[in-house]
């Protein structure tokens, strides 16, 4: 079962929420992905020091100057501008290139190799049956997808539950990270911030994924209605309510998990688990 | 001697642009000849990145010797001097000011990237 947690919104509680369903399942041999790989945090509630650490690499053309005639096909192909062609010679712009390989398979003259050139890491910590595996980019590389892609494809096959802490916002990076996933939530809050961005947010959803997805409103009591008027003119099931509490902020702030600081939250994340994997069609 | 300036539009009346890599137009001028042709560099203008080395690979297919822009970023200047390209740097308010200014030995010659990069 993958479960996604995104939002439009930034901070209205994806990282809180995922870790405290990762946290009852624990367990269950669960993964608990951290695909927001600008600003990773699920770490921070993981005391012990990552037991592995993974180079995530693209490959990266390399030009054999004896063998280019500089016909320029590869700069035509790719779709990034990273080639140019100065004095007969093709030239690669690596902090531009994506790794598509079409260069390498266009080349007639066999003058390019590939050779990885290194975007981010992979860091793996485990907490109990918990596992963490959290993406992060170097800093100074634009590329979020190759290493979102690459902390999804570190699990193993067939692991009864995957959690994903995906980024904010709807963009490449937050798709990539909900591709796949049996069921998403989305976070929000009941502000208009936190409306417009979930209806952004839905919108992208209903494009790109046919899961079954539900909304979890964090901080109830404060703001207005719209929120939850909007989900029902849209038959969007509200799947929790979460009042602000000072508790849990000064809990996170901490790095103490929602479940550690309030243990009387497992049962109803215990209750969304199951019924979200019942709405999902996946067998219990 | 061919001379690129970078511009909103196809004619040296036309406003002078101060971006490099994302000027619509280059106007170019052929001292010897005195004629005045233009490149169209939308292509660059809509680039998702790129943009720099994508329009110093324009020019340099035009085998100009001499740029005159607004600024020039590292990834462009990495080319263009590599190519021996002068690159002059100007606020004029047209494309005419501008060359005029080149001529008029007005303008100092860049030697090095005036601007930093986007990306990092």
């Amino acid at each position: 079962m993958k479960l996604a947690v995104a939002s439009g919104k930034g901070g209205t509680g994806k990282t809180t929420l995922a870790l405290a369903l990762a946290e009852c399942l624990e367990h269950e041999d669960t993964f608990l992905l951290d695909c927001d790989v600008e600003e990773p945090n699920l770490h921070l509630f993981f005391s012990s020091p990552s037991v592995d650490n993974k180079v995530v690499s693209i490959l990266c053309p390399s030009i054999d100057e004896k063998q280019c005639n500089a016909c320029g096909l590869c700069k035509e192909y790719c779709q990034y501008n990273a080639i140019v062609i100065v004095k007969q010679k093709a030239i690669v712009f690596s902090d531009l290139c994506h790794g598509c390989g079409a260069c390498t398979l266009i080349c007639p003259q066999n003058a390019i190799q590939d050779y990885p050139h290194q975007i981010g890491r992979l860091e793996i910590s485990k907490k109990n049956k918990l596992n963490l595996v959290q993406g992060k980019i170097d800093i100074g590389t634009p590329l979020a997808i190759p290493v979102i892609k690459a902390v999804k494809k570190s699990v193993p096959n067939n692991v009864p539950w995957l959690i994903l802490d995906c980024p904010p916002g709807t963009s490449c990076s937050m798709i990539h990270s909900i591709d796949g996933a049996d069921a998403v939530i989305l976070v929000t809050e009941p502000t208009p911030f936190g409306l417009h961005d979930l209806k952004l947010a839905v919108a992208t959803l209903r494009s790109f994924s046919s899961a079954y997805f539900g909304v979890v409103i964090n901080r109830c009591n404060i703001g207005d209605e719209r929120v939850k008027d909007y989900c029902n003119r849209e038959s969007i099931p509200i799947l929790l309510q979460i009042p602000e509490s000072r508790k849990i902020a000064e809990a996170y702030a901490q790095g103490v998990s929602l479940l550690q600081a309030i243990p009387e939250y497992k049962p109803l994340m215990k209750t969304l688990l199951l019924s979200l994997k019942q709405k999902s069609g996946k067998t219990i | 001697m061919k001379i690129a300036i970078s511009s909103q539009g196809p004619l040296p009346e036309d406003p002078f642009e101060k971006r490099f890599g994302r000027a619509p137009f280059f106007v170019i001028h052929d001292t010897e000849t005195g004629s005045i042709s233009s490149i169209n560099n939308h292509q660059n203008l809509n680039a998702l990145q790129g943009a720099g080395i994508q329009s110093a690979q324009n020019i340099l297919n035009e085998n100009v010797q001499v740029l005159i822009t607004g600024h020039c970023g590292p990834k462009a200047w990495q080319l263009l001097s590599r190519a021996e390209i002068k690159v002059y740097c100007t606020e004029a308010s047209s494309v005419k000011d501008a060359l005029g200014l080149y001529l008029e030995n007005k303008l100092k010659a860049l030697d090095n990237a005036d601007v930093e990069s986007h990306w990092l």
